[in-house]
């Protein structure tokens, strides 16, 4: 037998749980009064738009969007890295707001547009954000980068909207677009190679305030 | 995660029966802390009931002169909103210090009242929860309890509630509306909503089963300076050790409102009697009865000073 990769193995096991789709609701339920009870997996479809495209999966309800998007679109550009929350590299932009993609699931996103790493720019033909990267090194590894990008596209959007921040001096008047806000703004964002210093850099000079910058 | 079935909900009555009818059913809105412990399997519902379809995401002014805020508002939309930032500046600061920008973007007004506490061992499925695993016992009383309650708490558990909206929501006087299965509505103060951990730690509010947050409803502007002022390991995206909501008024007179500290906003009328007398005095009141453990004992002397701090600000402010 030809060892399965990770994705065909995944891909099985999503064709076993189809197998037995859609169980009732009290089937489920009835399952939940037995604790221990293996509880049969509910499949649902969902529509959505990703990077102007409509896609259309049935997927287990307890697909997380980034899941959705990683394993079932094959968009791997957004990353895994806690899947918790706690560090932003899951960031996906969906109906104009940046979000963490890990805490919420593909089937409560239906008729929603997501932008992914992907949708921002191509190798080709870079968003301002992700020429500014590589153009600062705004990261090590990389892992992170994503997440950083898809964050500090809607910070700046965010600071023009004038939606204020912890560091908002004036609650009254619109935020300052400078160095602070944009930390405050980027703290769910973490990089443990610690390359803040030039991923502040790049937005900055996305954001064009930065500080004795040639061009 | 356990699997679960998936259904969204047309009306507010119409998601609280839904909840009713299935045991095991949770309402979903942000899910920013509801997945995060199904991934966990603390929390294993049968059922989600999504109520994201339920346009309870209006604030709208109230005859008497405040809002009422829908449960369903993000936390980025209440921050932001004009006449929050002008009349309940307390509010926008407590939403802004919490969280990050990613999942204020996604959580509501409702889903912040009720997310679980960030206890350790509420979150180690190894270790004994009387608040996870009723009758387990509580690994926190003897162990690493340093960011955990030194008022109001029990022998079986010393959980915080970790909100920062939850705070000023407190000092504002805001009050919860709901609908029950039935159809049937009901106002609840905020500050009779949390329950004393005692005995039954797993049980956190007055909510009953099924029952859905529609609405919290700010009462008219009380003005003042209002301060909110948060202690905390990291400069940002970090939960508070101590809080601080402080509302001063020209007269002195005002209150204070600490996070951090139990498992409610913790604010007495006593204490904030004794605002006139400052900072010491507050906190003397508010704190009478306090047990901390050795890990946190640290919180009383630092209540204190962001007490301190906190109305320092707020009369600098009105200077």
């Amino acid at each position: 037998m030809s060892p399965l990769t990770r994705r065909e193995l995944l891909k099985a096991g999503a064709a076993s749980a189809g197998a037995v789709a859609m169980p009732a609701v009290a089937q489920v339920a009835n399952s939940a009064t037995t604790p221990n009870a293996p509880r049969p997996p509910v499949m649902q479809t969902v529509s959505l738009e990703v990077n102007g495209r409509n896609v259309e999966r049935e997927v287990d309800t307890r697909t997380t969007l980034l899941d959705l998007l990683r394993e079932h679109l094959q968009l791997t550009g957004t990353k895994k890295g806690c899947d918790h929350g706690q560090c932003g590299a899951c960031t996906t932009i969906v109906d104009g707001r940046r979000i963490n993609s890990c805490l919420s699931l593909a089937v409560m996103h239906e008729g929603a547009r997501v932008t992914t790493i992907e949708g921002l720019g191509t190798p080709g033909d870079l968003h301002p954000m992700q020429a500014a990267f590589v153009k600062h090194d705004g990261y090590q590894c990389g892992y992170c980068t994503p997440g950083q990008i898809c964050s500090a596209v809607a910070v700046l959007d965010e600071i023009r909207d004038g939606i204020p921040s912890h560091v908002t001096a004036d609650l009254r008047g619109k935020p300052a677009l400078d160095a602070s806000e944009i930390r405050e703004r980027m703290s769910g964002n973490l990089c443990r190679c610690g390359a803040y210093a030039n991923i502040l850099d790049a937005i900055e000079d996305v954001a064009g305030v930065r500080k004795g910058a040639t061009a | 995660m356990k699997a679960f079935a998936y259904t969204r909900a047309e009306t507010p009555a119409a998601a609280a029966a839904a909840a009713a009818r299935e045991p095991g059913t949770k309402f979903i809105a942000g899910g920013t802390n509801l997945l995060d412990l199904m991934k966990l399997e603390i929390e294993t519902p049968a059922q989600l009931v999504d109520v994201n379809g339920l346009k309870l995401d209006t604030i709208e002014a109230t005859d008497a002169g405040g809002l009422r805020i829908g449960a369903l508002v993000r936390n980025t939309d209440l921050a932001a909103d004009r006449r929050v930032r002008k009349d309940w500046p307390l509010l926008s600061r407590a939403l802004l210090a919490g969280a990050s920008g990613q999942l204020r973007n996604r959580a509501t007004t409702a889903g912040n009242l009720l997310q679980r506490t960030r206890c350790p061992y509420f979150y180690d499925t190894d270790q004994a929860c009387n608040k996870r695993l009723p009758g387990s016992g509580c690994g926190a009383i003897d162990g690493y309890s340093r960011q955990l309650a030194v008022i109001g708490h029990s022998p079986s558990c010393i959980a915080t509630h970790p909100s920062d909206m939850a705070v000023a929501m407190r000092a504002l006087d805001a009050v919860i509306e709901t609908v029950k299965p039935d159809g049937s509505e009901r106002r609840i103060a905020l500050d009779d909503f949390y329950l004393a951990p005692g005995n039954t730690p797993q049980r956190e509010t007055v909510l009953e089963p099924g029952e859905l947050i529609t609405a919290v409803v700010l009462p008219p502007p009380v003005g003042g300076r209002q301060v909110y002022r948060k202690v905390r390991d990291r400069a940002s995206y970090a939960f508070a050790l101590v809080s601080v909501a402080a509302i001063v008024q020209r007269d002195g007179s005002g209150s204070v409102t600490v996070g951090g500290v139990a498992h409610k906003p913790w604010r007495k009328a006593e204490a904030d009697a004794e605002l006139p007398r400052g900072a010491k005095a507050v906190a003397a009141r508010l704190f009478e009865g306090a047990a901390p453990t050795e890990d946190n004992r640290f919180k009383l002397a630092l209540a204190e000073r962001t007490i301190a701090a906190a109305l320092a600000e707020a009369q600098e402010a009105a200077s």
